[in-house]
């Protein structure tokens, strides 16, 4: 999965173009000596400023990056608008940040839409369930708008299956659907969108919550042959129709990648991977035996089966993992540039043979159940290694904590070329993370979550802040970070001296005083999401910040030191800005504090569909 | 009361984790200390009181007891699921962290008790329909991934969110206790949950404990108060039992 990409929204350049009016001479009065890149001089056209518009949509189109196009969009009118005309990709960061109809009446030939909602906390249950995220109103407005669309990228959104239903109509052309961490729909509206999207590529279904209505889904693709190339519903907790399946990927002559779930058994694995060995990413579904095969019944030869699959180079699954057959892999090991254990249980006796040949390894993601030998057995090998991913098998505050600082030591000795981590422990030290900071310079995202709160170093006792400070001050493309573990206002005053690149930060159970949110707020210039929770920062540290929220992307603050009075202060001197304070309702001995406060620069104002729970200031 | 679980923890303040017997919510003091301690919900922390006892088996009774009674009341109980009794009782736990995403932190406890051969009380899971009137698709719920009928509330509204629900107060459940406040959403055109038991009745959502409701739930239908109106005799019996 991608990080985040912090730009701002479309939206941003409304704002600052309206100034630009005044500025700029006219481009569309026909003057050649305007501000276009065109070089059409003498020549007297009989619509000049049609000759440059039409000039500049053909060079705006090669303009892919979003950054690019923001800019460009900046210059004048003309270029505004030939900019608008020619964007086919939308991204949205914030749903709330702009409505459907200021976004579809000034991009006219989207085909394809990335959506964002809810902030990442809702994700640990921060957040009440009927918060909002709705994408009901945006498939209207692109229903209308829209009709060609292709492409559907949502994040946290809320997505039911009449909606589901209502883009499976609206959309002949549609190509891609992607769902990540989304949640309200279920196999009724996969079946809408298999039964009547005919030119569907792609269906990925990632980490949401998708209810089990007993609709047949599978059946519901259409019978003739599939351009279907990548079908992902390893999240997808129901049992499916495995023949039907079988059938879809034997009329799938493009299909690259699949993620099954765990529904879906290692002998059923084995059908489909002899007819599919063209794929490139492969979710291995459970990876154990059904419950009906006998033992010393004649078993399938996995191994071949997975000798056979030449270019697979992504490999996941394994969600109820018999680790006995974790061997069958051994033949694409070799070529294996991404692995994703993170479901399996196993130990480090049990990975070492599998990981010994992972020379090409980039990404991996594991349980702690390995163990420090088991990283130690990654970091011997995978010096390709960029990304890395260590969950906890027990996530409590309590448990034995089989990974530690001997772990993370170890990665950074041997993976040197590490661009992003994250990493829960129970133990670790200042000098392991401080040897990180160094080892592994190109650092661009580091997450490292102590799951005891208000932890120290366990060698020295000291806070953690010296083990921060040298990530921020050591890796200089820094733009991720979350800290966690015992820390003083003085971790602050590093992030803010030396984070001058840091776009995103999470912060819990951290700090003294306002002092460190302060340093924060006026130290990192590029700050675009900040969350904090169960932090001492008061009204006084959310004042100092008036300066910047405008250019951040949201603010979240929960269980802090804030109260009403601060948070109307915000509200009043920052009118864009749209302040919700989340109280619950069956807290009364909260005095006087703000539960939670979560804020994000918006064009509309207040939203009209929030919760009852839920207060706009 | 020393409650060290795991190394040098000299600094850290125990005091809001700190677990004692008693009523939920009560004695703890909202003073502010100089070490870092915000003021916020604790969820767990306030609804299980458990003495924190690391004398083994006799603790772990307590611990079983405890969480029985506590989730009637408060009803912020994370996913993280209550330790293994073979393993020392555990220290609260803090709605959201660590913050793992509770569909892995789902995932692993399901797998944890399926490898261990455990299952909690006899079946894996307890799965029912859901309906809702008017709307064109039914759901499934298990049932088991819930502690409360609070989380239950918050997952219908979720799955059926294009609709309203009735307010049927702070806890998710009706209020049994007022005859009049029940008649009123009874007469309202809010929804309310119904659901049939084991022996074929229809009855309201929330008359008996939340367990027992696992128990003898077969399916869930959410219908409008005006229509649950035949099944208020017998909530009314119930009201009146308790009067």
């Amino acid at each position: 999965m991608s990080e985040d990409d912090d730009r701002s929204p479309p939206s941003d350049s409304v704002t600052t173009t309206d100034s630009c009016f005044s500025k700029t001479q006219t481009c569309t009065s026909g003057s050649t000596s305007g501000s276009g890149p065109s070089s059409v001089p003498e020549f007297q056209a009989p619509y000049p400023d049609q000759v440059l518009e039409n000039v500049l949509e053909n060079v705006l189109c090669f303009l892919t990056s979003r950054r690019d196009r923001n800019a460009a969009s900046l210059v004048c009118r003309s270029w505004y608008r030939v900019e608008a005309l020619t964007r086919s990709e939308l991204f949205i960061g914030n749903c709330y940040a702009l409505s459907p109809r200021r976004a579809t009446s000034r991009f006219t030939r989207i085909r394809s839409v990335t959506l964002k909602g809810k902030p990442r906390f809702a994700d640990f249950n921060l957040m009440p369930p009927t918060w909002g995220a709705y994408f009901a109103p945006w498939v209207s407005a692109m229903a209308k708008a829209y009709p060609w669309l292709e492409k559907l990228h949502l994040k946290r959104m809320t997505v039911t299956d009449d909606d589901l239903a209502l883009l499976a109509e609206s959309f002949s052309g549609f190509k891609e659907l992607v769902l990540v961490c989304c949640d309200g729909f279920g196999t009724s509206g996969l079946a809408y969108v298999a039964s009547k999207c005919r030119q569907l590529r792609v269906l990925d279904l990632i980490e949401s919550e998708v209810s089990d209505d007993e609709v047949d889904w599978i059946s519901c693709f259409p019978e003739s042959e599939m351009c279907l190339e990548s079908l992902i519903f390893d999240c997808v907790d129901c049992p499916i129709n495995f023949d039907a399946l079988e059938r879809l990927v034997a009329r799938s002559p493009s299909l690259r990648k699949l993620r099954l779930n765990r529904s879906v058994s290692i002998g059923q694995l084995h059908r489909l991977m002899v007819r599919a060995p063209q794929l490139t990413h492969l979710g291995t579904g459970s990876f154990r035996p059904s419950e009906d095969v006998a033992h010393g019944e004649q078993e399938p030869d996995y191994v071949s089966a997975f000798a056979a699959c030449e270019s697979l180079v992504c490999l996941s699954g394994f969600r109820e993992i018999v680790p006995d057959y974790l061997p069958a892999i051994y033949p694409v090991c070799a070529n294996l540039t991404s692995l994703n254990l993170s479901y399996a249980n196993i130990t480090a006796e049990q990975l070492r043979p599998i990981i010994r040949n992972c020379h090409k390894l980039q990404i991996l993601w594991v349980l702690d159940s390995i163990c420090d030998e088991g990283l130690q057995a990654v970091a011997a090998t995978c010096k390709e290694l960029h990304e890395l991913r260590v969950f906890p098998i027990d996530a409590c505050e309590d448990s034995e904590g089989p990974v530690s600082e001997v772990g993370l030591q170890a990665i950074s000795e041997g993976c040197r070329k590490l661009q992003s981590i994250l990493y829960f422990c129970q133990r670790m030290t200042n000098a392991a993370v401080i040897a990180m900071s160094k080892n592994c310079p190109d650092l661009v995202v580091f997450r490292l979550c102590i799951m005891g709160r208000h932890r120290p170093d366990h060698v020295t006792g000291e806070p953690m802040d010296e083990g921060f400070g040298a990530i921020v001050m050591n890796c200089k493309n820094l733009t991720r970070l979350a800290v966690s573990g015992l820390l003083t206002d003085r971790a602050f005053s590093y992030i803010g001296r030396y984070g001058k690149t840091v776009r995103t930060l999470s912060v819990a159970f951290a700090g003294d005083s306002d002092m460190g949110l302060n340093y924060v707020l006026e130290g990192c210039p590029r700050l675009q999401k900040l969350e904090i929770r169960d932090s001492p920062f008061g009204d006084a540290a959310l004042l100092s910040g008036l300066h910047h929220y405008y250019n951040m992307r949201f603010l979240w603050m929960s269980s802090c030191k804030l109260t009403s009075g601060g948070c109307q202060q915000i509200a009043r001197a920052l009118p864009r800005l749209v302040v919700e304070v989340i109280n619950d309702e069956a807290d009364e001995d909260m005095g006087n504090f703000v539960d939670k406060l979560y804020m994000y620069r918006s064009l509309e104002g207040p939203r009209d569909d929030a919760p009852k729970v839920v207060s706009i200031l | 009361m020393a409650c060290v679980l795991g190394g040098a923890d000299g600094d850290l303040n125990y005091e809001e984790t700190e677990l004692c017997l008693g009523l939920p919510g009560g004695g703890k003091s909202e003073v502010e200390t100089t070490t870092p301690k915000a003021p916020g919900k604790r969820g767990f922390a306030e609804t299980v009181d458990l003495k924190l006892n690391l004398q083994g088996k006799d603790a772990v009774m307590d611990l079983n007891d405890n969480i029985k009674n506590a989730s009637k009341d408060k009803n912020h109980l994370p996913a993280a699921t209550v330790k293994d009794p073979a393993k020392p009782p555990a220290k609260a736990q803090v709605v959201g962290w660590p913050p793992v995403r509770c569909y892995r932190k789902n995932i692993m406890a399901q797998k944890n008790t399926s490898e261990v051969g455990e299952k909690a009380s006899g079946n894996s899971a307890a799965f029912v329909k859901v309906c809702m009137d008017g709307a064109p698709y039914l759901r499934k719920v298990d049932l088991k991934m819930y502690k409360s009928y609070q989380e239950l509330s918050d997952a219908l509204a979720k799955m059926f969110s294009s609709f309203t629900m009735g307010n049927y107060g702070a806890q998710g459940m009706i209020d049994f206790m007022n005859g009049s406040k029940l008649m009123d959403l009874l007469n309202s055109s809010e929804y309310v949950p119904t659901y049939e038991d084991k022996d074929g009745d229809w009855m309201l959502v929330g008359d008996v404990p939340w367990e027992m409701f696992v128990e003898s739930c077969k399916r869930l239908r959410i219908m409008k108060g005006s229509e649950a109106i035949g099944l208020a005799p017998r909530a009314m019996e119930k009201c009146k039992s308790r009067t």
